[in-house]
């Protein structure tokens, strides 16, 4: 079993059914913890060391966050500004993240189709993912594709129920199954 | 004097044997006072000599009704007084007026002549407001649906007295003279009816007016005193000033009393006032309940047992059935129906008035009336009874099958979740920002001058001293979440923690410290959450200096809440050596000391940010080796 590590970020979580959905369906399982982030540091002083000696303990780490300006909330860039500190995540001695796997898991207002090379923003979501992408690359992590949950504004019930148990479904494999077979993509 | 302490004491031990007895085998306190009457009683262990000295004490404590309903008043806000008029109205009218029907009917039949069915019909359609409202309480059902139907009930048939009374004398009609009407008899009495009408409205009038604007200003004179001896006199001044009113003009002084009570419902005084006449208010009812047990003439019982409980039992279930056929047209559930209808269903306490008044106006004659007395106590007696026996068969059984209606869920609960003691400069900080994101607290200061002024802003301020256990009680302490002391006494902090911790244990405390000396005496205690009141501001200060110096505003921001946080650790580490010290150094002496550990223990420490954040030195460096 592997322990799962969720740094999730979201500034007004108390109005977002879509992450409450989220968060709801995996807050219950073992070897699974979740790390809200602006609940811990809500004025940003972010305890550095603390962090660290979490992120030692887990195998699998999730950037759990909604997207704002095509990119995190600034909490989490501030965790990554300031946690992944050079000679402890990358440079010389860098090396407590090395394969560990990690994962953006985002949602969106915009649907799956607005974020396209012919949508109206352009580019893939994992287009916009790139400096998470490159982040984990620098760090020796492996970097797998993001669970994006799209179309927020006018997801239904049901569609939202459905993609709860869908999250709950990929926490529990990366967590129980013997080996983990999603593509990755690792500094050599 | 000796006469008087030998009574007392065999008054207050029955009741403290027969009610905690009760209380063990789960019954109503009314049913253990009124058993502890029987057995001193005239026909028990005759302490009581007669049933005549058992309705003078009686009589002597119906004044405990007359707090009771003070009482409720204080916690029936005018507007919600209001709402219930449909109740006391329809329901109350309906009751006493079918009720009474019924009775005259029933007594007609039986060959009664007229005019001693309609006394006994009168009378018996009342209903004790002492043993329903006290049950009602103990079982916490005075916002059920049922309590609500009864109290609308009780409080018409108080109303309906006064017309009860006027009629009496009417109804003599072989009554030779007029006997002085010393009963009720009002100083008004020899006025002709307009007069006496006026002092009526004249009296009612005076009574909202004092309740309005006398009696705050009053209380706040004598609580200025700090004499609590004092503000309780004054409490039962008013109590006692407003039931002598009434009587005065022949009113009921219960009906006056829980008038003042609901205009009183918004003082700031209210959780004093409860606080202080409760205690009164038991112990008269209390001896209230004992005189009625002492008033059940077993001698007439046993010469005629059948005739005499038979008719108790008739009585009740008459009354019970119009009850339930009102309850029903109420669409009250089943459970809440029997509730209803035999919580309501013996005599008042009241008909031994009419009855000694018929007889005096020879309406009834000497058998006539000690059998109806008989049959009224017998019928307060064995209301508590039937009570518990259908509480623990019926209505628990059917109560069972609609469990989700029983909790009173509907009533919406004003109690707060935060008590916010102390509403000076800093409570009103806390109270204010609380407010602005929706969260009422209740909130108790002990300045009289506060109070009032936090009143006019619109504040609901209530007076009180936290560190009383039954003002915390009144302020809801049991239902409430979280209570922050803004005080500025750490003493008095120190007793409420002592308090909370003993009787509300799930209470959340929060403390004002004035200072790290305050705060290693709350620390000694056990409180975790302490707010120095000076620290966050001094560091704010201390920042504003640094960045009047030119530092940069965010780095100060993490260097203040890096010291702020190496402060709360340092006083986490220094309270330990705290009982150390020798006591003959002053207060003063150990604060000197204890600035000085924590200025070295900075020296040392070096203030900087001594963490990487956004920080290229290290990676020019290694950059550069390459």
């Amino acid at each position: 079993m592997r322990k799962i590590l969720i740094l999730f970020a979201h500034p007004k979580f108390e109005q977002s059914d879509v992450n409450q959905a989220l968060i709801n369906s995996i807050s219950h399982l073992d070897h699974v913890h979740i790390r809200d982030l602006y609940d811990l540091y809500p004025d940003f002083d972010i305890n550095v060391q603390a962090e660290q000696e979490i992120l030692f303990e887990y195998e699998v780490v999730i950037w759990h966050h909604p997207i704002y300006w095509y990119s995190c909330p600034p909490l989490l860039k501030q965790w990554m500004d300031l946690v992944l500190e050079f000679g402890w995540a990358y440079g010389p001695g860098g090396v407590f993240l090395r394969n560990k796997y990690v994962m953006n898991v985002v949602t969106s207002g915009g649907s799956k189709e607005v974020y396209a090379a012919e949508g109206r923003n352009r580019y893939t979501m994992e287009e916009f993912l790139r400096p998470f992408e490159a982040t984990a690359y620098l760090c020796h992590m492996r970097y797998m594709p993001p669970f994006h949950v799209g179309g927020t504004h006018r997801i239904t019930k049901e569609e939202l129920e459905g993609k709860a148990k869908v999250y709950q479904e990929l926490i529990l494999s990366l967590r129980d199954s013997p080996s983990i077979d999603f593509p990755y993509i690792q500094k050599p | 004097m000796e006469g008087f302490f030998s009574q007392a004491i065999i008054y207050i031990l029955a009741a403290i044997i027969c009610v905690s007895i009760a209380k063990k085998l789960g019954m109503s306190s009314v049913l253990g006072y009124l058993f502890a009457g029987i057995l001193i009683g005239p026909y028990v262990l005759k302490f009581i000599s007669n049933e005549t000295e058992g309705q003078d004490i009686m009589h002597g404590t119906e004044f405990g009704v007359v707090m009771m309903l003070f009482l409720i008043g204080l916690e029936l806000e005018p507007k919600n007084l209001w709402r219930m008029r449909d109740l006391i109205l329809k329901v109350g009218l309906a009751q006493v007026l079918l009720t009474s029907l019924a009775f005259f009917l029933i007594g007609l039949g039986l060959g009664v002549s007229w005019n001693i069915s309609l006394t006994a019909a009168l009378s018996i359609s009342l209903s004790s407001t002492a043993i329903v409202l006290q049950s009602l309480k103990e079982k916490n059902q005075m916002d059920s649906v049922e309590g609500k139907m009864s109290f609308g009930v009780l409080l018409l048939q108080d109303i309906a007295v006064i017309p009860i009374l006027a009629i009496l004398p009417l109804l003599a009609v072989n009554a030779p003279e007029m006997l002085e009407r010393n009963e009720h008899g009002g100083f008004f009495d020899e006025y002709p009816g307009w007069i006496q009408t006026f002092a009526i409205f004249a009296s009612i009038g005076l009574v909202i007016l004092m309740g309005k604007y006398g009696f705050g200003p009053l209380l706040k004179l004598v609580v200025k005193t700090h004499l609590r001896e004092l503000f309780v006199a004054t409490a039962l001044l008013i109590v006692v000033g407003i039931a002598y009113l009434m009587i005065l003009v022949g009113l009921s002084p219960a009906l006056g009393a829980f008038l003042a009570g609901v205009v009183l419902a918004n003082s700031p005084y209210k959780h004093a006032l409860e606080s202080d006449l409760d205690p009164f208010k038991g112990i008269l009812l209390g001896l209230f309940f004992i005189a009625v047990g002492s008033t059940i003439n077993f001698s007439l019982i046993f010469s005629e047992p059948i005739k005499i409980f038979g008719l108790t039992l008739g009585v009740m279930l008459v009354k019970a059935l119009v009850l339930l056929g009102i309850g029903k047209y109420r669409k009250l559930s089943m459970p809440e129906n029997l509730n209803f209808a035999f919580g309501l269903a013996q005599a008042s306490e009241f008909s031994f008035v009419t009855y000694s008044f018929a007889f005096q106006l020879m309406i009834l004659d000497r058998s006539g009336a000690d059998t109806l007395m008989a049959v009224t106590a017998l019928s307060m007696g064995l209301s508590p009874v039937l009570m518990l026996i259908l509480d623990k068969t019926i209505i628990q059984k059917e109560g069972m099958k609609e469990n989700k209606k029983s909790g009173d869920s509907d009533v919406v609960n004003e109690k707060n979740q935060v008590i916010l003691l102390g509403f000076g400069n800093f409570g009103s900080t806390v109270g204010r920002f609380l407010r602005a994101n929706g969260i009422e607290a209740t909130i108790m200061d002990s300045d009289p001058d506060q109070v009032d002024f936090l009143r006019q802003m619109g504040f609901k301020v209530y007076f009180g001293d936290g560190t009383r256990l039954d003002l915390l009680h009144a302020a809801g302490a049991d239902h409430a979440k979280i209570l922050i002391s803004a005080i500025d006494s750490t003493e008095h902090s120190i007793k409420i923690v002592k308090l909370c911790r003993e009787h509300f244990p799930h209470l959340e405390v929060m403390i004002r410290a004035r200072n790290r000396f305050d705060a290693y005496e709350l620390m000694d205690v056990g409180v975790e959450n302490i707010y120095r009141e000076h620290l966050d501001t001094s560091i704010r200060m201390g920042e504003d200096a640094l960045r009047k110096l030119g530092f940069r505003a965010h780095t100060v921001h993490r260097l203040g809440k890096q010291f702020r946080d190496y402060d709360e650790e340092a006083l986490k580490v220094l309270v330990q050596f705290k009982n150390n010290r020798k006591e003959y150094i002053s207060k003063v002496r150990k604060q000197i000391e204890m600035q000085e550990s924590l200025l070295s223990g900075e020296l040392s420490r070096k203030f900087s940010l001594n963490d990487h954040a956004w920080d290229s030195e290290q990676m020019k460096d290694s950059d550069s080796r390459k």
